[in-house]
């Protein structure tokens, strides 16, 4: 019954990294603005294909 | 294209006839301003902005030569420091509030501000606040140069004088931090309960329940010391003032709940309820959560700081200089660019003003004003530079006089006590009393310790969770469901004072009337197809509002070319067109006899009145209807600044027992609403302008009507968008409702307080049977009154015009 001792370490343990990692989520701010980031997802991808293109042009200049 | 099709400004969608056109690179553009932001973002490289929406421009109405000068004062290291938001070494970081922002195309160009200067490291936009924060190297770059930067894309940032004087925004977070906390200590403690409920003996509970009893202590004390904090400091504070209030029974609950359970683990002799305690706390919270709701982008709290500039360009001999607006002194000149505010009283001195006071008065047609001329604070002006001599400085200008009046500060402490509240009084004295009673019954039957045993569990099972959480949850709902619906609550509370109105006062100008629309109406003989050439020629050149409505109403008549024209400000505009002679203008200026009141341009052709143009305030539209089913449960008022001259279109309009009060000034319309306060009258006050501002404040519930939510609107309790005016008694009627359903939901909350204090009167209120009953009555309260807003506030998504 001794490992009955550390499943509830464990388990606690566990929770509390959980507990941890939210507390520092709201403390850095990800609930502030759940808007913007949905939208600026959709630029990242379509920014560094623009990025390419303009290289490729650039080196062909060259 | 065909010549025919409507042409719309590549920028800012702007739909202009082609002759207005400026094209560049083979695109239409309105006007410089917009063709000079596209050439910037096309030279370097952000002429994607294009492509993700279609003209997701703002009209640019700024010109380089403004820019250079308005943002001069930002040199200034006082004001610099005040504004920025983090210095460390060369990296600063300064937070911008861009009204502009309105979508994705500008999300993308304000976090790609670093292609238009190097030295921009990072910038980040947050959409519902509308703010950009930016991260530059300030060795390189000043603060001064980058809102140019913005300015020129037109994205220029709103800095006033609110920003000075403003703390760094304080986080409130705590609420989220209590949460967390709760929930994780309930969940946990649950668990550990639960061998405990099913196994009342043995070798496992024996050897491992003191292991989980000190565990669930523990996880206790967080919540009881850190989430529950408020509710005793609440409590506290609601017996200094003698209130009683429903924290106050809730921090009673607490305690008992806390020490009666460490009582029983320190004696062994039962399990306590903490997973009643920390599931109770977990639970109010949550109502609280609920019931915070936060409009990123409104304010509720604005005053003429938050719209006054920062700083003035003061002149010192020929030499221009700036100050800030604090150390402007009497007698002092001072420059006012176009579509600069002007911020304390003053005498114009040079040039023509054209005063726009439509943050003041709601009232949008600018006022021309000559040299000589006395000009308030507050006003815009529209045109070109003007200068003036202060009369005051800014603490003591007319409207800002006005808001240091007790009125504003008073902040209606005058403690109307919530429905909760209310209930809670009689509830504590029953739940004591009965307590007692039970109490004294097995003191005399039994032993004082069963006593003790008794009035413990009485006051733990009467722990008014469900009747604190009523409220919340119902006023929260409905809250939300009124922001849906373009009506911004500033807090719950307000849904509850909506339900006692019995008085609603309007205002006039830019309430009742649409704020910058005009009707034009023209009377008189029919203008040939020459006149309404010639007429449209010559109000073209003109800048003053009504010439702009005339040109706009000829918009399919042609120009012509006029042998001779000049305006004679603040009278009208002469013309001659081959021996004909025109006159635009006043009636003193054409000769013409005037008996109406209203606004009137006369066309006069040599010597002989061809007819007028009259302007007509635009009401909005559903007025009679909106006055006639509100006029059923409401008495009504209406006041205007202005003189009765609209008085005879309003009695056509409205129901006939209405009360008119005109010419009514900023102080009039508080003491109005002060008298009808005096006779017991419950008042909504509605209206637009800051000379509403008193009147909004003194009101039970004052509202603020706006168009567009992100211009200013003065401080208030709720801010309803325009054209949702027409659904306030449906407002109002869902406001009345959800009061009866918190009545019914705390009859329900009775009921299971019943169930409870059966159990515990009789000395069997189990750590078990509370575990159960208290999350059961919690959520279904919860259940109940969410489930019948959400049922009463269907009725906002049909159409407006029905019923």
């Amino acid at each position: 019954m001794i490992a009955l001792y550390l499943t509830i370490f464990i388990s606690f343990i566990i929770a509390l990294i959980f507990l941890v990692l939210f507390l520092k989520s709201v403390k850095t701010g990800q609930y502030e603005d759940t808007y913007t980031p949905s939208v600026r997802m959709i630029f990242d991808d379509e920014f560094s294909e623009d990025d390419e293109k303009d290289e490729i042009a650039s080196s062909k200049a060259e | 294209m065909s010549s025919k099709e409507k042409l719309t400004c590549y920028h800012c969608g702007l739909e202009m006839s082609e002759n207005e056109t400026v094209w560049f690179d083979e695109k239409p553009f309105c006007c410089n301003g917009c063709k000079t932001v596209y050439e910037i973002l096309n030279q370097n490289k952000l002429a994607k902005y294009y492509k993700i929406n279609e003209t997701p421009g703002i009209k640019n109405t700024q010109i380089d030569q403004e820019i250079k000068h308005k943002y001069a004062y930002l040199d200034d290291p006082d004001i610099e420091q005040k504004l920025l938001e983090f210095e460390g070494g060369p990296v600063k970081i300064v937070n911008f509030y861009i009204p502009n922002i309105h979508c994705s195309s500008c999300i993308w160009v304000l976090e790609n501000l670093d292609k238009l200067n190097p030295y921009i490291t990072h910038s980040e936009v947050n959409f519902p606040a509308k703010n950009v924060r930016v991260t530059y190297q300030g060795d390189h770059l000043t603060l001064r140069e980058i809102v140019e930067i913005l300015a020129s894309i037109a994205y220029p940032p709103l800095i006033s004088l609110d920003d000075l004087e403003k703390d760094k925004k304080k986080s409130n977070k705590k609420l989220l931090y209590q949460l967390a906390i709760a929930g994780f200590s309930f969940g946990n403690i649950m668990l550990m309960s639960l061998p405990e409920y099913i196994q009342q003996q043995g070798f496992w509970i024996e050897k491992f329940a003191p292991l989980f009893r000190w565990l669930i202590f523990a996880l206790t004390l967080p919540v009881v010391f850190f989430a529950a904090q408020d509710y005793f400091d609440s409590a506290i504070k609601g017996l200094r003032q003698k209130i009683i209030n429903v924290d106050i029974l809730i921090a009673l609950g607490i305690t008992v709940l806390f020490l009666r359970s460490t009582y029983e683990i320190l004696t062994g002799t039962g399990t306590g309820y903490f997973d009643s305690l920390t599931g109770l706390v977990f639970f109010l919270l949550l109502g609280k959560y609920f019931q915070r709701i936060t409009y990123d982008y409104l304010s509720f709290e604005r005053d003429y700081k938050s719209y006054f500039p920062i700083a003035v360009t003061k002149l010192v001999g020929d030499k221009e200089e700036v100050v800030q607006i604090k150390d402007l002194k009497a007698g002092d000149r001072f420059l006012i660019r176009n579509e600069e505010i002007i911020p304390v009283d003053g005498i114009l001195m040079k040039n023509k003003a054209l005063i726009d006071y439509s943050f003041v008065t709601g009232e949008s047609m600018p006022i021309e004003k000559k040299v000589g001329d006395k000009l308030l604070a507050g006003g815009k002006q529209k045109g070109s530079y003007i200068e003036i001599e202060a009369i005051s400085d800014v603490d003591n200008s007319y409207l800002t006089k006005l808001w240091s009046r007790e009125a504003f500060k008073e902040n209606n402490t005058q403690t109307i006590k919530s429905l909760t509240d209310k209930i809670s009084q009689y509830f504590t004295f029953v739940i004591l009393s009965i307590a007692f009673l039970a109490g004294l019954y097995w003191a005399v039957t039994d032993h004082w310790s069963t006593a003790i045993w008794v009035i413990t569990a009485v006051l733990i099972v009467a722990c008014p969770c469900a009747l604190a959480l009523s409220a919340p949850f119902a006023f929260g709902n409905i809250l939300r469901k009124f922001g849906y619906h373009q009506f911004y609550l500033k807090n719950a509370q307000v849904v509850e004072d909506l339900s006692k109105i019995d008085t609603i006062v309007f205002d006039k100008t830019g309430t009742l009337t649409k704020q910058d629309k005009y009707k034009l109406r023209y009377e008189g003989q029919i203008l040939s197809d020459e006149d309404q050439s010639i007429i449209k020629t010559m109000v073209k050149a003109s800048n003053h509002p009504l010439s702009r409505l005339i040109y706009e109403y000829f918009h399919n008549a042609s120009i012509k070319n006029l042998d001779f024209i000049t305006e004679i400000t603040g009278k009208g505009i002469e013309a001659k067109v081959g021996d004909d002679a025109y006159k635009i203008g006043s009636a003193p200026f054409t000769g013409a006899q005037s008996e109406e009141e209203s606004t009137q341009v006369f066309i006069c052709k040599n010597t002989h009145i061809l007819g007028t143009f009259i302007f007509e305030a635009n009401y909005r539209p559903g007025l009679p209807h909106l006055f006639k089913q509100l006029d059923k449960d409401y008495k009504l008022y209406v006041l205007s600044g202005d003189n009765a001259h609209e008085e005879t279109a309003l009695k056509a309009l409205l129901p006939s027992n209405l009360i008119y009060k005109f010419n009514q000034s900023v102080h009039d319309k508080m003491n109005f609403i002060y008298e009808l306060q005096k006779q017991g009258k419950r008042i909504m006050m509605i209206g637009d302008g800051l000379n509403d501002a008193g009147a909004l404040q003194q009101a039970d519930v004052g509202v603020a009507l706006s168009d567009d939510t992100n211009v200013f609107t003065p401080s208030s309790d709720g801010i309803l968008k325009g054209d949702r005016l027409i659904q306030l008694p449906r407002f109002l009627k869902i406001a009345k409702q959800s009061k009866y359903i918190i009545y019914l939901s705390f009859m329900i909350a009775f009921l299971y307080n019943i169930i409870g204090l059966g159990f515990a009167i009789t000395n069997h209120l189990t750590p078990i049977v509370a575990a159960i009953l208290m999350p059961i009555s919690s959520i279904s309260i919860v259940v109940f009154v969410t489930l019948l807003t959400n049922i009463i506030s269907n009725s906002l998504k049909y159409n407006k015009f029905q019923d």
